[in-house]
């Protein structure tokens, strides 16, 4: 009983981290039907630079709001140099390129950084809280994740719900013709999605880092995790990715629990073709019509 | 591939594809022999292993390019592969050919159970569920140590050589052997009505359902041979390495495999050797390479990793058809001796 509450604690913890990735890739997806694979990449890249930062004596909390900036300039770059290139090409161009921009970044990590498995600092204590007389497995930190997420999704959910931008926004990707001929900036639209997923991109990485064996590798995972969780959600609602995070979290961590952790990839994959087979367009995803 | 772009052009191939693939094969097969006996033991098995990539490559370049579905968990069915031949050596004595048949058999099975869901998946979707695939399977691998050796891995062995023929250059030979094979029953498949049904279906799913095509089954058809092909690469790739185990099938395998055929050309089989030799060579140019800028020993393993990314960028954003792409428009646009006049012109 006690292992079946902390793994599920720790299910929680990892499935809001997962949620905020799969939050990036949501806002991409929605806005230009592309799913960025380099999103865990580029949070990687972020959070390589923080851990410099903080090497020269930078204060963790001016470290975390710097790497969210470069990461909001990191998505817009890559959108406006390697994506809008691609306007309106197959659909797997978007997907490889993505894919040759995850190898990129890690080459690069491992060049600049080397390949051993560094430490990253954590926010606050990552010792189990205690509740009564018995520690359970959800620290400070854990608190922190899920404040910090909670704050990004009701952030992203009022922007784009009550704000005129939001609006915009919603308008460029549902018809970005149409928007385009009432004066919306379509182009400048996109690259602020990107951008915005590329904070959010970047959080994860800080989020994830401590608690994972930080090297230019420790995001791949995470992404196919968010991917399983953003699907989940039908790649288009917030709020989809939310739950399908959580649901994702719970799954790997009883996986992880009650079979060992060398299978939790295994069952992520099983998850997600599940999860496909049963409603491919996600569980939030309205009806879509296909015009032939 | 097609007469059309033959490099011979005077020659009158048959018509018939089967005879027209098969003299192909065996002029390949007559020069690469030539250049097998006359390189040492070392570059023998450097042909072969470019061989065996060609194998995976023309699988995933039917898959990706003629049928429309992207894979980026290439490396895990010639994970597969390579753990069957391993398995049935370690513990039966099975005939050679039983073994490598067993290889193909059980990637291709792989290939069935992805390739159903797969069939419901748009392009993004099913890159996604692929990615997890190549990330999934070694760790499982991992997880039953003692059936798949662990971290040791498991030892294969190379049949004996015939007569006087070094290891080396016979191990190469049964690689070729296979990639020929592969190429034509590949080639002579993208001729038959299965071609043209991958093709429809890449092009419009809706189109190629009214036409009578089954859509899904076709789909899935393209992936179990693809991962076949795959399997019988993976089982080749085990010989060589002489012992199989989880780190020879990390993601970038996959990816390298992804870049590979990117460059050599989706789509194209002939171009899959360029793609082949890239994946060889890369690594070792890129070792150099990281030896002359005086960069670590660890340095050059990502500076490859590096150059794969930058090739899948910079091909998709400026030659999505890749080298055989370009080496086509190059043949039909560069002006020749006696175009236009049949009398007294080369021929080249």
């Amino acid at each position: 009983m006690e292992l079946f509450i902390n793994v599920t604690l720790d299910g929680v913890a990892n499935g809001m981290i997962f949620a905020a990735l799969a939050l990036a890739l949501v806002l991409i997806f929605r806005a230009t039907r592309i799913v960025n694979f380099a999103q865990g990449a580029m949070g990687m890249i972020t959070t390589f630079i923080a851990s410099s930062l903080l090497g020269q004596g930078v204060g963790y909390w001016w470290a975390f709001l710097a790497v969210l900036a470069i990461g909001f300039v990191l998505g817009a770059l890559v959108e406006r140099v390697l994506i809008r290139p691609l306007q309106g090409k197959s659909e797997l161009n978007p997907v490889i390129v993505t894919i040759g921009l995850l190898v990129v970044l890690e080459g690069l990590a491992g060049t600049i950084y080397g390949n051993s498995s560094r430490g990253f600092p954590a926010a606050y204590s990552q010792s189990g809280l205690t509740v009564g007389h018995t520690k359970i497995a959800f620290s400070h930190f854990d608190v922190f994740i899920l404040v910090a997420v909670l704050v990004l999704m009701t952030g992203t959910l009022v922007l784009f719900r009550a704000t005129t931008l939001g609006l915009r926004m919603r308008a460029s990707a549902f018809a970005g013709e149409i928007s385009r001929l009432l004066g919306v900036r379509v182009g400048l639209l996109l690259t602020l999605g990107w951008a915005l997923a590329g904070v959010t991109g970047s959080l994860a990485g800080l989020l994830v880092a401590p608690t994972s064996s930080f090297g230019p590798y420790f995001m791949d995972l995470v992404l196919v995790y968010a991917f399983t969780a953003a699907v989940i959600g039908g790649l288009e609602s917030p709020l989809g990715a939310l739950i399908g995070g959580l649901i994702t979290g719970l799954c790997i961590s009883y996986v992880g629990g009650y079979l060992g952790s060398g299978l939790q990839p295994l069952g992520a994959l099983v998850l997600l073709m599940v999860a496909l087979m049963a409603r491919p367009e996600g569980i939030f995803a309205r009806p879509a019509a296909r015009r032939v | 591939m097609t007469p059309r772009h033959s490099l011979l052009r005077g020659v009158r191939l048959p018509s018939q594809p089967l005879a027209r693939h098969l003299i192909l094969a065996l002029g390949g097969a007559a020069i690469l022999y030539l250049i097998t006996s006359s390189l040492s033991p070392y570059n023998d098995f450097e042909v072969g292993e470019i061989a065996l990539y060609v194998i995976a490559l023309a699988g995933l370049s039917l898959l990706t390019g003629v049928n429309g579905q992207i894979s980026l968990g290439h490396g895990a069915f010639m994970a597969v592969g390579a753990y069957t031949v391993a398995l049935l050596m370690t513990h039966t004595h099975l005939n050679f050919i039983i073994e490598l048949l067993a290889s193909i058999g059980s990637a291709a099975l792989l290939g069935l159970v992805i390739g159903i869901p797969a069939t419901r998946l748009k392009g993004p979707y099913l890159a996604g569920m692929t990615l997890l695939l190549a990330l999934a399977l070694p760790p499982v691998a991992d997880k039953w140590s003692t059936t798949f050796g662990g971290d040791q891995g498991l030892s294969t062995t190379v049949p004996t050589a015939p007569g006087t023929v070094n290891p080396e250059e016979w191990l190469a030979w049964i690689q070729i052997i296979g990639a020929l094979l592969t190429f034509v029953l590949l080639a002579n498949l993208l001729q038959s009505r299965y071609g043209r049904a991958f093709r429809a279906v890449r092009d419009d799913e809706v189109a190629a359902s009214l036409a009578g095509i089954h859509v899904a089954r076709t789909k899935v058809t393209a992936f179990v041979i693809s991962a076949a092909c795959a399997g019988l690469a993976g089982a080749f790739l085990g010989l060589s390495t002489g012992v199989v185990n989880t780190g020879e099938f990390p993601l970038t395998l996959s990816i390298q495999l992804l870049a590979a055929m990117v460059l050599g050309g989706t789509g194209t089989l002939v171009g899959m050797w360029w793609g082949a030799v890239l994946l060889v060579y890369l690594p070792q140019w890129s070792t150099s390479l990281s030896g002359n800028f005086n960069l670590g020993s660890g340095a050059s393993a990502y500076l490859a990793t590096i150059i794969f990314g930058v090739v899948l960028i910079v091909v998709m954003i400026a030659a999505p058809t890749g080298l055989q792409g370009g080496l086509r428009w190059a043949w039909r646009h560069v002006p020749r001796f006696g175009s236009g006049s049949s009398a007294g012109s080369l021929r080249v």
